[in-house]
């Protein structure tokens, strides 16, 4: 297995700061692409309005109402949400209810103010302690023009947002931290990244759950325990959580 | 209680049961029974709830023990089974007395023969789900020797059924129904897909069918572009640079970075989880 795929090929200049930063800003038309006889995938254009979207969708599919009874999973990524749904779902009124869904996103700013409530009330806030000693600092430092302690003071001056996840039980992609931290994967994947390594690519950052191989450049370690199957829920980091970066050694 | 004893778990036996749905979102992709067809019908002919863990037994050579009177029944790859040397029937329940003894061959045709049983194994589910899932490595390790699994409670009736009239899985090319994926554009023929023969390569696993043929070529349009990363399905089929294809099955990761040129329709799903290295495939695009 390869390792967490930075997931834009091309990042955005600047990362969102907020999920519904950028479906407030333009209309949210959404390309509902075929996935088969039991899922559609549904492209948008940025990772802020994949955000916006599957916030909505998630309160639906809660709800469990009419063509959402059918969904079984939502999986948000950089510019998608896949939703899946059983055999024998109207996968045509699914999508139009999406279509529907994303229109109202855009047009309909009361219900934007209700997502952003609803995500507020689900937001939590995980601060995760990091000794900043992995063995890329300076290799980012010298990639970004800063020094290693302005990297560190970067990753750990504005909170991030999980964006996403998908690559392994509890990684989680975090968008909407410092636009100056964006690197490019390490040109040669390590064969063993340890868990508990934080790391960054294009315009994430994440944490590695477990030991694995990986391409990305490690600023530093956390012992923070991301996945545990036996939690509910096993992921620390789920969809919508704010991420707040904390450097252990300024701290002591 | 009940157990039934492993001596030798062959190639590959893993506990299975009908999935693991609702956490993607978390990269915990839904595993479960490889062909949920052959798999229901076990549970079915036993009586059994929906649900409840089975043996997955990839090319036979399980050999196990019963601690207790069993009901059990063998369904999907028609492996020929013995109980101390007796043949027994495949897709139909029979009795596995205590202390006795049942070995499964290599089945002629199919890949993955279900041992199911009455009141199903009670191994420790793992986020609502007792399947091993060989991508994330949750739920429970591989079946080895010496483990003894404990049998559930039966509470369902009995049903009528003597014996379920299914076919073997076929030994010849197999043809599979495939709906347009949502990057059919990236490549120059989509129909390609369908013109030639593909083999299935040896090195497909519950991950997925990577076959072995003519390679798909991309459009000039999409040669050197990149795809951020995308929530994927069982049944899709990735087309890597080198252009051939993989069939995601029920271990798939959650999201993957190759475009997906078509998905194959879930009826036939279950049939391509029968494949088996060597074997001939052929891809018939349908328009939904």
């Amino acid at each position: 297995m390869a390792g967490p795929i930075p997931a834009a090929a091309s990042p955005a200049p600047t990362a969102p700061t907020a999920p519904t930063a950028s479906a407030s800003g333009s209309a949210v038309h959404p390309r509902v692409l075929p996935m088969g006889d039991t899922a559609l995938l549904v492209q948008v254009s940025d990772i802020g309005e994949v955000l916006a979207l599957e916030a909505r969708l998630a309160t639906l599919v809660r709800r469990g109402e009419g063509v959402w009874a059918s969904v079984d999973d939502l999986v948000p990524a950089a510019r998608t949400v896949l939703l899946v749904s059983r055999p024998g779902a109207d996968l045509g009124a699914l999508g139009t209810a999406v279509r529907d869904v994303a229109r109202t996103l855009d047009a309909d700013m009361r219900t934007l103010d209700e997502d952003k409530r609803t995500l507020d009330a689900d937001m939590r806030t995980v601060e995760i302690h990091v000794r900043y000693d992995g063995p890329d600092l300076d290799e980012v430092a010298r990639l970004v023009g800063l020094t290693p302690r302005q990297v560190v003071a970067a990753h750990t001056g504005t909170s991030w947002q999980v964006g996403f996840g998908g690559f392994a039980p509890g990684f989680a992609y975090l968008v909407g931290g410092d636009p100056r931290l964006e690197v490019p994967r390490r040109a040669e994947p390590r064969t063993r990244v340890p868990a508990g390594a934080v790391g960054l690519a294009g315009q994430f950052s994440g944490i590695y759950p477990r030991e694995s191989p990986g391409g990305w450049q490690l600023l530093g370690t956390t012992d923070a325990p991301l996945w545990d199957p036996d939690r509910d829920p096993p992921a620390l980091l789920t969809p919508g959580t704010t991420v707040q970066f904390v450097d252990v050694a300024a701290r002591s | 209680m009940s157990l039934v004893e492993v001596l030798a778990p062959g190639p590959l036996t893993l506990l299975e049961d009908a999935g693991r749905p609702g956490h993607m979102a978390v990269g915990v992709g839904r595993a479960g029974a490889a062909d949920q067809d052959s798999y229901r019908l076990g549970g079915r002919l036993l009586g059994n709830r929906p649900g409840l863990a089975a043996l997955e037994v990839t090319l036979g050579g399980l050999h196990v023990r019963a601690q207790g009177d069993l009901t059990v029944c063998l369904t999907g790859a028609p492996a020929p089974g013995s109980l101390d040397g007796r043949p027994v029937p495949h897709a139909a329940p029979f009795t596995f007395r205590d202390g006795q003894e049942l070995r499964l061959g290599m089945p002629p045709t199919g890949l993955r023969t279900y041992l199911s049983v009455r009141g199903g194994l009670a191994v420790h589910a793992v986020l609502g789900s007792r399947s091993s899932d060989t991508m994330s490595g949750l739920g429970p390790a591989a079946v080895a020797a010496g483990d003894r699994l404990t049998v559930g409670e039966a509470v369902e009736s009995f049903p009528n059924v003597d014996v379920a009239p299914v076919p073997p899985p076929g030994s010849g090319t197999v043809e599979l129904a495939v709906l347009p994926g949502p990057r059919r554009d990236w490549f120059a023929r989509p129909e390609a897909l369908g013109e030639s023969c593909w083999v299935v390569s040896g090195r497909s696993d519950r991950k997925g069918i990577r076959f072995e043929g003519e390679p798909v070529e991309r459009h000039t349009d999409w040669a050197e572009a990149e795809l951020p990363s995308e929530g994927m399905v069982r049944g899709a089929i990735q087309v890597p640079p080198g252009g051939q294809p993989v069939l995601f099955l029920n271990d798939h990761p959650v999201t993957g970075g190759y475009p997906v040129i078509g998905v194959v329709r879930s009826a036939d799903i279950d049939r391509a989880a029968q494949l088996r290295p060597g074997q001939q495939v052929r891809f018939r695009w349908e328009n939904r």
